[in-house]
């Protein structure tokens, strides 16, 4: 079975400071992970890492079976999914232009993103700005973009928070499609109660290292 | 998706936002405009005076104002949008290349109206070769600027100071381009060649493409 991640001995200094340390982790195909920790512990540069956002200075892995340190991430972040603190929308364009924007990016069908915001139940709201959503209504868009372009790896960022009980359902939902295809989920979270519900394996995170959840 | 299929789809939305926003026709153009009005009235019944500078408080004014166009449109690249084209796949260079061509639509149309204000309120005295090499300059120096400020934002993103440093970069790489426009329009109403200049604005454009082409990628990873 491919390892979706594989970090051995990951360090990540931002600005001349250490904000991961030694860090160990593995993802298998259909794995779920929650990694819970405080605010600046680590949780959002931890996702940035395994999105290949944040390059790494110590240590060595790869993230769908490509080396954090070559030449063949740009391939390999097509198949990466992710919710961060804000939504990553053009405020300018409505949901639906956005999507569509994605999707042709993605080399998809721009019609098809009428048919995602319809599953998150924003059917209505297609046409208006992404400025003049709520933040629930923005998160939903999030979700409809990666209903269409499915990641193998689905990285969620204190992804639930201030989401109400459907909204968390398609959120669960999404998790279930990307597992179901045989990718991975790391999702990220101060709330412990929230992420030892929805996932299988818990760690913690306290100044920049992992460890066991207590 | 194709690169320039990649470039196209970036430069569409970035006019959407822009057209939406206004940022460029409707907030800087009307302070050029009438910085451009100003000037006569300061100078009062002496036509003669005001016909003389015209293509020079154009070319002032221009370059001015356009650098603040270049770089509103760099800042406005959010980290978010950054972060969301980097996860879609798209090539760095496309993404120079994108935001190239709605800057340079956008710096055009910006010199452009600039260039009608000018010809209403100074009447300039050029000949219809003159106005043509006024075009022409326009168009190359509107790429140029583009360029240099997609250049600088890249180069600057980031960073805490990237308004600052991104002034400081701009400032005297446009030299050249601010050169050859003003000299292409002196030149040929002195009748002393127009070529040269023309192909120093070629050539500055030519290079800035090939700097940012080169440096997208890089950049972009060094920004990671």
């Amino acid at each position: 079975m491919e390892a979706i991640v594989d970090l051995i001995g990951v360090g990540v200094s931002l600005g001349g400071r250490p904000v991961l340390r030694d860090i160990d982790l593995s993802l298998a195909s259909g794995e779920v992970l929650g990694v819970v920790g405080p605010n600046g512990s680590g949780k959002t540069t931890l996702i940035r890492t395994l999105a290949t956002l944040t390059s790494i200075d110590v240590g060595h892995g790869s993230v769908l079976g490509a080396p954090l340190a070559g030449n063949q991430l740009r391939e390999v972040r097509r198949r990466i999914g992710l919710i961060g603190h804000q939504p990553s929308l053009i405020q300018e364009l409505t949901l639906n232009e956005n999507l569509a924007h994605v999707a042709k990016l993605s080399g998809l069908d721009p019609g098809r993103a009428l048919r995602a915001l319809e599953i998150v139940g924003l059917e209505d709201a297609a046409d208006r700005r992404a400025d003049a959503c709520s933040f629930g209504m923005r998160r939903r868009a999030e979700i409809a973009r990666l209903l269409l372009t499915k990641p193998d790896l689905l990285l969620l960022d204190e992804a639930s928070s201030g989401l109400d009980d459907a909204a968390n359902g398609l959120i669960r939902a999404l998790m279930g499609s990307t597992t179901g295809r045989g990718g991975g989920v790391v999702m990220v979270s101060h709330d412990a109660a929230m992420i030892t519900e929805l996932t299988e394996t818990v760690l913690s995170i306290e100044s920049g290292r992992l460890g066991a959840a207590r | 998706m194709s690169f320039w299929g990649q470039a196209l789809e970036i430069a569409r939305v970035d006019l959407t936002v822009e057209r939406r926003l206004g940022d460029t026709m409707r907030i800087v153009l009307p302070f050029a405009v009438v910085a451009l009005i100003v000037i006569p009235l300061a100078l009062g019944s002496q036509r003669s005076i005001v016909q003389a500078i015209a293509t020079g408080v154009f070319w002032a004014l221009g370059v001015l104002f356009g650098m603040q166009v270049a770089l509103r449109q760099s800042a406005a690249d959010t980290p978010e949008r950054r972060d969301l084209q980097a996860l879609l796949g798209v090539d760095p260079a496309a993404r120079f290349v994108g935001r190239v061509i709605s800057g340079s639509i956008l710096m055009t149309a910006f010199l452009l109206v600039l260039a009608l204000a000018m010809a209403l309120f100074y009447a300039p005295r050029l000949s219809a070769g003159g106005w043509g090499a006024l075009a022409l300059s326009t168009l190359l120096l509107g790429v140029g600027l583009s360029e240099l400020g997609t250049v600088a934002g890249e180069v600057t993103t980031g960073l805490r100071s990237r308004t600052a440093l991104a002034s400081l970069i701009v400032a005297p790489l446009a030299l050249p381009l601010i050169v050859g426009a003003s000299q292409s329009v002196e030149a040929l109403e002195r009748d002393t060649g127009i070529l040269p200049w023309i192909l120093l604005l070629v050539a500055s454009d030519l290079a800035l493409a090939v700097i940012g082409v080169a440096l997208a990628k890089p950049l972009e990873e060094a920004t990671r």
